[in-house]
């Protein structure tokens, strides 16, 4: 089993080293690799906003309280600031960046402007991209179930109604976009 | 325009008059508006959601460092050594400061940036920055320091005991108890019928914005930028120059997005100037954000209260006198910005010819307040709003009846008629009709859980404008616009609410608007975002400019077309002759003809009105269940009414009114800074002990608009709406649980275990009946 070093050896191998401290890791995140060299001890919450400087994903609690830094990771949510960057080498993560296309909103981001999700914001990436997650395993949820959902997604300027309500409408939008998906396929 | 003088020293205060007007006549009620009273999504939605938004928090400059805070452990200690050598040696490490190498900048009563004497868990000892937020938290750990332990008192009651350890050398009491007396309180007591006289505690409450303060410093030669998650730009740069000794055109401060603020970001604190002293030795920009703890024991809070309320009335309900004595828990320090208010309610929300309050501050070794979120209101409200509510009952009374019949027209402490009297008789009306007060029944108990409604009202000093405030207003020659002011969106929704004015008096549609806002190196002065009064601010400052640029075009069309600009209105980005549409200019076709030449117009906000007290208010309805097995408060729905003014954008301050109604259930009942008053340490300082609401917590909330624009406050007619809608909240709640289960419980939070409490006290006590 590794011996973890201590705080002194740790420095004394920076010290000589310069990056021996630092492991090599490719994150793949929103279908593209990044190769970046980070510390044992960096959360996956901070290789993206510090070294990717990806600061759409929010830190807040850092301690997995509040689901602010939700991202996906291989199509489940995860608090971002709970996973270390070395244990995401190779897996397939989607961050808010990942989401709109160009300019064009995904439904999700759509129905949270038209019915006014948000307030600050700051819980707005996290909000999302676990609600994303939700939808791609739900097609048709119950209003408990999208409040199950998000339970574990803090709003202090308390858009939770406004959430609720732009989550239903992303069903709506959701099913609309898979069955003209299905009508153009058929037509074929 | 009054402007307030401080004379330097004497601390005396003298106003001075400039001349600057909105003259602008309001638009008037039922004036059909194109843009204003529509429900447009937020301006900066597309940034939120896409996670473009750029925050405080997410500045990233080339070759920045990242900055963290040893604070201290101790609620009260000096220090008697402090070794930074292995910290400075660190391989990573740009900057260390501490009292050894950090000259006596004065800060907080009479401490200092970092001062010897700490006073609260959570002091400033010492400040690193360095290549990564890790190393700069490996450097904290390798700073040794001594500390002399020293006797703290981190309770309210605790501090005010004779013999109880002192804060500060002068004693526990911050200064003179404010003392406010009208007619003979203690006749009007001996006078009344009934006398209701009960005491009440409120627990202190952490504003746990999301994104938390903090800020990145950079310097450019003499300059210094300061990107801060601040409600006020101005402040900042105000109070950064004064702390550095540095001119105030040497420091800009950016606000672009801010995660929230609630009150706790109006003014400067300690990690402004820390990022700029360590940007300065490092030589690199720094970015210092506090963490979770830190935001939770050192930036401010809701102070504890207790209150003694005394209320005396006629059989017939009029109230003869109203007594409240008051303390409140500030903390360790002094913090400016505004104040919280715990005595004004008591003297202004009920007309009664006899009051007394006497509201004493008081220093305990925790984190200082601060303003939140209508400080000092809803935590009278808590108190006032509960003892109304018994009063009725004590009077076999309905509790609106009891208001009406105590009705206030003027603000008696000011003797002037509000700017809208009857605003809080449209919200008692609209609010009573929306839940048909007038037939209402009970449901039927099911099971274990009882149904209760309770009702409270509030007024507000807040949303009335704080002049001075200015706008520029560029129109270009594409006929689109762009709006400059040194204000900020702290979240709230200020840019779309603002910029609506702009496009209405432009007569221009919405999205052919920019609005520039929260940076003091482009935008005109704007005061602090606080106390409900952006809108009502800087509202008129834009439409005042706004109206002197479309005088500027009208004046071109008028040329171009060769009709008087008399006959001239500007409306959806045309320009109409006589009103008529079939003879409309598209307007850019007349600002092509001066292209490159854009039209500029300036406004200023004029002074509120001298002769009438302006105010918001509002009233509420909760209805819930409460499980008497398990003393959960299950809320049902919750109604309320606010006369704001006009409604700008209803979809906006409907998500206000939502968002305030949300923090008020979390104040009533979960809510608290637990402190282990042995220990003096913050038992809950983040947000897994800390109980803020979620979205379980939140039942279906009915705003019913009053929406009657107040058209004596300003000529835009909008109050404002951020901080009433949560006042009333706690004590509706408060109300509900008596009447569905017949105990009044006096603490916030009204957390199970006091339901629980309260309820095996009652068993046996007669139903319904108050202690």
């Amino acid at each position: 089993m590794a011996r973890t070093n201590t705080l002194q050896e740790e420095q004394a191998l920076g010290a000589a080293t310069g990056i021996a401290s630092r492991i090599a890791v490719t994150l793949r995140i929103n279908g593209r690799d990044h190769p970046i060299l980070v510390e044992p001890r960096r959360t996956l919450l901070d290789a993206l906003r510090h070294d990717l400087t990806m600061t759409g994903t929010k830190k807040v609690c850092d301690m997995g309280n509040c689901g602010a830094c939700t991202v996906s990771v291989d199509g489940q949510a995860m608090y971002a600031c709970l996973l270390l960057a070395v244990d995401c080498d190779g897996r397939e993560i989607t961050t808010i960046e990942g989401v709109a296309k160009g300019n064009v909103l995904d439904p999700l981001q759509e129905a949270f402007v038209e019915h006014d999700a948000f307030q600050c914001g700051f819980c707005t990436p996290g909000q999302i991209m676990n609600l994303r997650v939700f939808l791609d395993q739900h097609d048709d949820p119950t209003d408990e179930q999208i409040e199950r959902a998000v339970t574990g997604n803090l709003c202090r300027c308390g858009a939770y109604p406004n959430i609720a309500k732009a989550a239903r409408r992303a069903v709506e939008l959701r099913a609309a976009q898979r069955h003209a998906g299905s009508t153009r396929s058929g037509d074929r | 325009m009054a402007l307030r003088i401080s004379q330097q020293g004497t601390g005396e205060e003298t106003e001075v008059e400039v001349v600057e007007e909105d003259h602008l006549q309001s638009w008037p009620k039922g004036a059909p508006l194109a843009v204003v009273g529509k429900g447009h999504p937020r301006l900066e939605g597309n940034e939120k959601v896409t996670g473009r938004a750029r925050y405080s928090y997410d500045v990233r400059l080339p070759g920045q460092l990242y900055a963290k805070v040893l604070r201290s452990p101790h609620p009260h200690a000096r220090i008697d050594r402090i070794d930074t050598a292995a910290a400075e040696q660190l391989p990573g490490v740009y900057a260390v400061l501490s009292s050894a190498n950090v000259p006596d900048i004065a800060w907080y009563d009479e401490s200092a940036l970092f001062d010897t004497t700490l006073r609260m868990i959570g002091d400033e000892v010492a400040a690193v920055a360095a290549e990564s937020e890790e190393i700069a938290e490996d450097a904290l750990r390798l700073i040794e320091v001594t500390y002399t332990l020293l006797p703290f008192v981190t309770d309210l009651e605790a501090a005010l005991r004779p013999g109880a350890p002192k804060v500060w050398a002068g004693g526990n009491i911050t200064e003179e108890p404010k003392i406010y007396d009208r007619g003979d309180a203690e006749a009007g007591l001996s006078e009344a019928e009934v006398v209701i006289d009960e005491v009440y505690t409120t627990a202190v409450a952490l504003h746990n914005s999301l994104e938390p303060h903090g800020c990145t410093a950079a310097w450019e030669g003499e300059h210094l930028t300061l990107w801060d998650s601040t409600q006020s730009v101005y402040t900042v740069r105000q109070e950064v120059t004064e702390a550095l000794d540095l001119p105030e055109h040497r420091v800009r401060v950016i606000k672009e997005h801010m995660g929230g603020g609630f009150g706790a970001k109006q003014i400067s604190w300690k990690h402004d100037v820390l990022a700029a002293l360590l940007s300065r030795q490092a030589g690199r920009p720094v970015q210092l954000m506090l963490d979770r703890e830190a935001e939770n024991l050192a930036v401010g809070n809701r102070p504890s209260t207790r209150q003694r309320v005394r209320l005396g009335a006629r059989r017939d309900g009029t109230l003869t006198a109203i007594l409240a004595e008051l303390a409140q828990a500030r903390g360790a320090y002094l913090t400016g910005g505004e104040a919280s208010d715990v005595s004004g309610m008591y003297q202004t929300l009920y007309r009664c010819p006899n009051v007394h309050t006497e509201e004493t501050p008081v220093y305990i070794n925790a984190g200082p307040a601060v303003a939140f979120r209508a400080p000092g209101h809803v935590e009278s409200a808590f108190a006032l709003e509960q003892t109304m509510d018994q009063l009725a009952r004590a009077l076999d009374m309905d509790p609106v009846e009891l208001r009406r019949r105590n009705y206030a027209e003027i603000d008696q402490t000011q003797d002037k008629p509000y700017s809208l009297p009857e605003g809080l008789r449209l919200c008692y009306d609209r609010l009573t009709e929306a839940i048909g007060w007038a037939t209402y029944e009970r449901p039927e108990p099911i099971g274990p859980k009882r149904r209760g409604i309770g009702f409270a009202a509030h007024d507000w000093g807040g949303g009335s404008g704080h002049p001075p405030g200015y706008a520029w207003i560029e129109l270009n020659s594409d006929g689109t616009a762009d709006v400059v002011t040194g204000t900020q969106d702290i979240g709230t929704g200020t840019r779309t609410g603002l910029a609506q004015i702009a496009a209405e008096e432009l007569g221009l549609p919405l999205d052919r608007i920019a609005f520039h806002l929260g940076d003091t190196g482009t935008g005109p002065y704007a005061p602090v975002s606080s106390g409900s009064a952006t809108q009502a601010t800087i509202g008129p400052a834009i439409r005042v400019a706004a109206a002197e640029v479309k005088a500027q075009l009208f004046q071109v069309a008028s040329t171009i077309l060769e009709i008087p600009a008399e006959r001239l209105t500007a409306r959806d980005g045309r320009i109409l002759v006589d009103g008529d549409i079939s003879r409309a200019v598209p307007i850019e076709d007349i600002t092509g003809q001066i292209a490159p030449h854009t039209l500029h117009g300036r406004g200023a906000r004029g002074p509120n009105p001298s002769d009438k007290a302006v105010k918001t208010f509002g009233a509420q309805f909760v209805e819930l269940e409460v499980d008497v097995e398990t003393g959960e408060v299950i809320l049902q729905r919750i109604v309320t009414a606010h006369d704001i003014g006009r409604i700008v954008n209803p979809t906006i301050v409907d998500s206000q009114v939502i968002g305030g109604i949300t923090q008020g259930i979390g104040f009533a009942l979960t809510e608290e800074r637990v402190i282990d008053h042995r220990l003096g340490l913050v038992l809950n300082p983040n947000l897994e002990d800390y109980y803020v609401p979620t979205i379980a917590d939140v039942p279906p909330i009915t705003h019913v608009h009053v929406d009657v624009p107040d058209t004596e406050a300003n000529p835009t007619g909008a109050k404002g709406v951020g901080e009433p809608p949560l006042v009333p909240t706690a004590p509706a709640i408060a109300n509900a649980i008596f009447d569905a289960v017949g105990i009044r419980i006096r603490s916030s939070p009204m957390s199970r275990d006091r339901i629980l409490t309260g309820l095996a006290e009652s068993i046996n006590r007669e139903p319904r009946v108050d202690a």
